[in-house]
């Protein structure tokens, strides 16, 4: 019998649950609409400009979201993320500033600053054990203070005109930022490893349960390990973009950013308990909320109001889905008792 | 546990199918992004119907000083023909207010007049703006020069740092340890009159026993600014006086003093809104403090935002140009316009003030 639910566990595993394929595509298809009335209904929105402007604004977002999707998929969060960028931007500046090495160098090392921020808190939840929430509040304070450190109040903002220029440049008349193709490879990778190998299958495993997950062979603290990584590489990227894109590094890039990456990881369809979630879902949740905010403020919806519909809407979508999931439960477990008294022969396998 | 083994069973049958769909719709989406932009609506200037249109952006929206600076601008952009709008984001970060620098720039505003929170984070985006034909008036925080056009200054930076650092030498007796609870620690003109204040520390003789002992910064948020306070009494037992140059500073300062056994022991000044500070005064906590009418800033900024859309200035030094009740106003070195010399608030004449 435990043979049997095993396998069958890990045969389900392989696959992706069809009620968040609903999900996302919902999220998708209430993004199109979104961007449909826009169009219609919404002055100046429908025009290149939107596509440029809105695009950069939601790189960062869209950016931290992918490891973070694997992040709460796992069931462990990452609130660090925007005190990452934000020491990386110090770091970044200070070295531009002070070390007279080339601009190149500058933003590789900047970029290792995550992965030292990462692996700072990789270690204290995987080695340590500690919870990542307690861990990454205590690091999201961490890391900011030590920009405040690095960099003082001071800005830098004498990067290479170029480099912003290039960050802000369009592709032909389309009104895409260039740096969108580097964004989408970064989706496509973290696409692929969630769904396409045997590491991103086994962060759904670990999301519904870390004991079965070792079990069946994760091992738990390293995959852990490599997501902190992921989550720190990442913002550090991100830290160094807004930095190029702002032509200013200074502590407080990307203050307050963890929370709207991570309403938006759950708007697109990841649990917060962990096991359930996509990157396509995740990226529809993040242009969602980015669409959104955008048309609403060309139609003049004042900021306060703005706020209040984003919050519903993050609301509603993490509840809809547990309301659902909580009927149907009942529904197909009322049809199960009825079977199982039906017939003399018990056992959930044959539902 | 039971439940949850049950749920995995039905599910996996058709999760290819599904899948596919779900990248399909991703696709049509992002295909509709890049493409929907296509159907190009035609520019259509604002609602006003050939009326020029300013729009204002403060560091951040629901700030009461803000409010007034808006308030005078408000009337200004009125008087000087403009339909106006006031753009802004709820908190005052350096990057938030490029969303709205954008969103003006696509409303093909004719004038932007901004505070900016950042003085080059702001710069590319406005470089945008202008280069789609905006003017760019900065007020109240300036930006990088080379992003505006002009900039309108209330008072000259250092009167107003010189004035807060009179004010607690006269309550405190020229001696003795102070503070500073400022705003963000990356704010412009937070920081300009701090350096202005601690270069007069070094260099005047009459401050020469006056300490600065700390620089704490309240963010501009009334409960932090509160926390800073008690902070800084707690960690400064010898502290004789706090300068906020910050409204929301020193009302949070003030609050907290109040209700202390500091009350009417440790001397708060630096620039607070007198609506906000009247009963500070009043109860004998705060003596004196400093500050402009903010109103004339937003005010002036409008008219000069008319003169440069008009054509009749450029914002090179000696410019000058109409600014309706306060008469006429000259530009300055490096493009900056002043309105006038801050004013002390005390007790005899904080009911003349209602802003």
């Amino acid at each position: 019998m435990s043979e049997i639910l095993s396998t069958a566990v890990v045969k389900q595993r392989s696959g992706l649950p069809k009620r968040l394929l609903g999900h996302d595509a919902i999220i998708i298809y209430t993004l199109i609409l979104v961007i449909i009335i826009a169009s219609f209904t919404v002055k100046f929105f429908a025009g290149p400009l939107t596509v440029g402007f809105l695009l950069i604004q939601v790189i960062p977002i869209l950016l931290i979201a992918m490891p973070m999707a694997l992040v709460i998929i796992s069931e462990e969060i990452d609130l660090s993320v925007a005190s990452i960028a934000g020491l990386t931007s110090a770091v970044m500046g200070v070295l531009w500033r002070d070390s007279g090495w080339d601009i190149g160098f500058v933003i590789v090392a900047s970029i290792f600053v995550g992965v030292i921020c990462g692996a700072f808190n990789g270690f204290l939840i995987t080695v340590v054990g500690l919870p990542s929430l307690a861990v990454t509040i205590g690091t999201l304070a961490l890391f900011r203070g030590l920009a405040l450190v690095v960099i003082g109040d001071q800005k830098v903002a004498n990067f290479p005109k170029e480099l912003n220029q290039f960050v802000l440049s369009k592709i032909g008349a389309t009104g895409i930022p260039v740096v969108m193709i580097f964004v989408v490879v970064i989706i496509a990778i973290f696409a692929i490893i969630l769904h396409f190998t045997p590491f991103g299958r086994g962060l759904y495993a670990l999301g519904h349960s870390k004991e079965a997950a070792a079990f069946v062979g994760i091992r738990v603290g390293v995959a852990k390990f490599w997501l902190f990584i992921g989550t720190g590489v990442v913002s550090s990227i991100v830290g160094v973009f807004l930095t190029l894109r702002l032509a200013s590094a200074g502590p407080d890039n990307g203050t307050g950013m963890e929370l709207s990456v991570i309403a938006a990881v759950l708007l697109g369809g990841v649990s917060i308990f962990g096991g359930r979630g996509t990157i396509p879902g995740v990226v529809g949740g993040v242009l969602l909320i980015g669409v959104l905010t955008y048309a609403l403020r060309l139609a003049k919806v004042p900021e306060t109001a703005l706020i209040i519909v984003t919050g519903s809407l993050l609301v509603i979508s993490v509840v809809a889905p547990s309301v659902t999931a909580w009927a149907r439960e009942r529904m197909r477990l009322a049809r199960l008792h009825k079977e199982v008294q039906g017939s003399s022969t018990p056992g959930p396998i044959s539902a | 546990m039971k439940g949850k083994t049950m749920e995995l069973f039905s599910t996996f049958r058709s999760a290819k199918g599904r899948r596919g769909a779900a990248f399909a719709a991703l696709a049509v989406s992002v295909a509709l992004v890049a493409t929907g932009c296509a159907a190009d609506s035609p520019a259509t200037p604002g609602e006003g119907g050939g009326d020029s249109t300013i729009a204002f952006l403060p560091k951040q929206l629901n700030n009461p000083y803000t409010d007034v600076v808006l308030g005078g601008g408000e009337d200004g952009a009125k008087e000087a023909g403009f339909t106006s709008q006031v753009l802004g984001p709820l908190e005052a970060s350096a990057s938030a207010q490029i969303p709205f620098i954008e969103q003006a720039t696509q409303e093909q505003t004719n004038v932007i007049v901004i505070a900016a929170n950042d003085p080059d984070a702001v710069g590319p985006s406005l470089q945008a703006a202008r280069e789609a034909g905006a003017k760019i008036v900065a007020f109240d925080s300036d930006t990088n020069p080379d992003y505006r056009d002009i900039f309108i200054s209330q008072v000259v930076a250092k009167d107003v740092a010189l004035i807060q650092l009179e004010i607690i030498s006269e309550q405190i007796g020229g001696e003795g340890e102070i503070a500073i609870l400022s705003a963000t620690a990356t704010a412009t003109n937070q920081n300009e009159w701090i350096k202005f204040m601690e270069e007069e520390l070094d260099s005047n003789p009459d401050y020469a026993n006056i300490k600065l002992v700390a620089k704490v910064y309240g963010d501009d948020d009334a409960d932090k600014s509160f926390q800073e306070t008690q902070g800084l009494l707690s960690s400064y037992p010898n502290l004789k006086g706090i300068i906020s140059p910050t409204t929301v500073g020193i009302a949070a300062a003030a609050k907290y003093l109040s209700t202390s056994d500091y009350k009417g022991k440790v001397a708060l000044t630096g620039l607070g809104l007198p609506n906000e500070m009247r009963e500070f005064v009043k109860d004998g906590t705060v003596t004196e403090f400093a500050l402009w009418d903010p109103a004339q800033l937003g005010y002036v900024a409008a008219f000069a935002g008319k003169a440069l859309l008009d054509g009749t200035i450029t914002g090179a030094e000696g410019d000058k140009f109409d600014a309706g009740d306060l008469g006429e106003i000259t530009v300055g070195a490096n493009g900056v316009a002043i309105v006038g010399p801050p004013t002390r608030f005390n007790a005899e004449n904080i009911d003349d003030y209602d802003f």
